[in-house]
């Protein structure tokens, strides 16, 4: 057999002046030279940029008379309307009373939802009794039962706790449950061959396993929480914030409607940074994806 | 290494026994995995358990660990106890001392955990999230968990087989360190062969449900797979494992191969 082709130029680079031609080379840049101009504002800067456009668009519409005032007050309105209510003490009264209302509701339905959630979890006997009971009742759509609700309480305080009560239940019901179910099996083996009985197993390993579930529940919860209580105080309120929107449209008043809608967004603000500030304490050791 | 800390196997007739199993039998939806299985292990005895893969021996050691109680026969096993287990399975949420810490009795302090720690060269990480772990270390932090118990048996369940070649070698010398500073019963299922010889005093191999073969390894420590009688151990080990060997081949050549 002849030789009749060269062998690659590869074998024999001594022989050639020219180097072989390599794949063409891209640099891998480093993190830091990917931060633009945008990445280098701080954080909490950055996050304010959507609401302040928001607002800026809400004021030139308004000034501009795009949106007229009937139809929805402008910025500054709303604001003096708010200052209004505050210097004379309706809004601070009505706030105490409606967060009132979502701290007990939120107090009864969580040790509710929990309670529920940790028998059922922990035990298959507690799963066959509760779960299919909840799983039915959480088929009713909860804002429904406010007729009920009036005929059984009547219309103070215990109708509206009752609704906010029910709406956390049920969300922190199904997140602890699921968060108790998904802790990971291995894990409550090496709890027992590290002799941890069936109340260190809970505490130490079923319990911690479930927190990012149960926060998630809270997260879901909280909100539930607000909407609950928007719905009992629309209904036969005399007092809170709902009482303050209800009486504000009798009088066309959009600026002080828009005023409580604020309150109502920035108390469910409030409650959200709460439960970040509890997830970055209690969930620091978790594996998890952050962000780029 | 102090050679003369670790028992003689020849001792066996004075030296108490760590383990006692009977007539064990284990089935999983009727098909025994384990079955009429008798085996003793003597007190600060390091036994290798070796098997195919699926034979019963992780069974078997989560048996003798009292993870698996759906069991017929007689299972005497020390009350000390301690296993540690291919994955590390630190609890995620507690810092690298507290897990050491985790299920002992009382109130033990951070200095116990510590010492552990520092035992396995890993004090430096004590405040450390597992999740900041390399896998030797989390897997050292689970040795010393298994440590801080001061077991009188210690099952290892191929302790060292989610590692990189490199970590492994250290791991197996730090494992053999321990032991003879412990003279505690060790249980070490794996299914490499090397790895067998390098530790036990005696290795078992498992087959049909049932201990198949039993011999001891009278070989010198340190240990290394140039070990004269090494080679010979180890095709005949590789033989009871049901792995052909080429006649011809010299043993020592193809000192990689496992039996899994």
């Amino acid at each position: 057999m002849t030789v009749d082709h060269a062998p690659p130029d590869i074998s024999v680079p001594s022989e050639k002046a020219a180097p072989p031609a390599g794949p063409a080379l891209e640099p891998v840049l480093p993190a830091a030279s990917r931060r633009g101009p945008l990445r280098s504002v701080p954080r909490w800067l950055r996050r304010t940029v959507g609401p302040v456009t928001l607002l800026v668009l809400w004021q030139v519409l308004s000034a501009t008379g795009v949106l007229s005032p009937d139809t929805l007050a402008s910025p500054g309105t709303v604001a003096r309307a708010g200052a209004d209510l505050i210097s004379d003490g309706t809004l601070p009264s009505a706030m105490a009373i409606s967060l009132q209302r979502v701290a007990v509701g939120l107090l009864i339905g969580g040790v509710a939802g929990i309670a529920l959630a940790l028998v059922s979890g922990l035990s298959r006997l507690g799963e066959d009794l509760i779960d299919a009971t909840v799983q039915m009742l959480r088929t009713v759509p909860w804002v429904g039962l406010i007729p009920l609700f009036i005929i059984w309480l009547g219309i103070g305080e215990a109708p509206k706790v009752a609704l906010i009560a029910l709406g956390v239940a049920f969300h922190l019901y199904l997140n602890v449950y699921a968060g108790i179910r998904g802790v990971d099996a291995q894990l409550v083996e090496a709890g027992q061959a590290l002799g941890l009985g069936r109340w260190g197993l809970v505490r130490h390993v079923v319990l911690p396993g479930a927190l990012p579930g149960a926060m998630t529940g809270l997260r879901y919860s909280l909100a539930t929480a607000w909407l609950a209580l928007v719905f009992g105080e629309s209904i036969n309120a005399d007092a809170g914030i709902g009482f303050l929107m209800n009486q504000a449209r009798e009088f066309f008043r959009t600026d002080v409607i828009v005023v409580c809608l604020v309150v109502y967004a920035f108390l469910g603000l409030l409650a959200d940074a709460v439960v970040r500030t509890l997830e970055r304490l209690l969930l620091q050791w978790r594996p998890t994806f952050t962000g780029q | 290494m102090a050679t003369d800390l670790h028992r003689p196997v020849t001792t066996e007739a004075t030296a108490t026994e760590a383990v006692r199993v009977a007539g064990l039998t284990r089935a999983f939806d009727g098909r025994p995995v384990i079955d009429g299985l008798d085996l003793t292990l003597r007190a600060g005895e390091f036994t290798a358990l070796l098997g195919r893969s699926g034979c019963g021996k992780s069974t078997l050691l989560r048996v003798l660990a009292g993870l698996d109680r759906e069991i017929e026969g007689t299972v005497l096993v020390p009350k000390r106890r301690a296993v540690a287990f291919q994955a590390p399975r630190l609890m995620p949420w507690k810092r690298v001392w507290r897990n050491v810490l985790l299920g002992l009795p009382g109130k033990p302090e951070r200095a116990v955990a510590e010492s552990a720690l520092e035992e396995v060269g890993l004090g430096h990480r004590s405040g450390a999230w597992p999740k900041t772990l390399s896998g030797g270390e989390a897997q050292r932090a689970s040795l010393a968990r298994a440590l801080v118990r001061e077991p009188d048996l210690l099952l290892l369940d191929e302790p060292f087989g989610a590692l990189d070649a490199l970590t492994r070698i250290k791991a197996q010398h730090l494992v053999a360190e321990l032991w003879q500073r412990r003279g505690c019963a060790v249980l070490l299922v794996t299914h490499d062969v090397d790895e067998a010889l390098l530790l036990a005093d005696r290795v078992l191999v498992m087959r049909d449900g049932a201990i198949a073969h039993d011999t001891s390894v009278p070989l010198d420590r340190p240990r290394s797979v140039g070990t004269p009688g090494f080679a010979a151990l180890r095709s005949r080990l590789l033989g009871e494992l049901g792995v052909e060997q080429p006649a011809a081949a010299p043993a020592s050549a193809s000192a990689s191969a496992s039996a899994s």
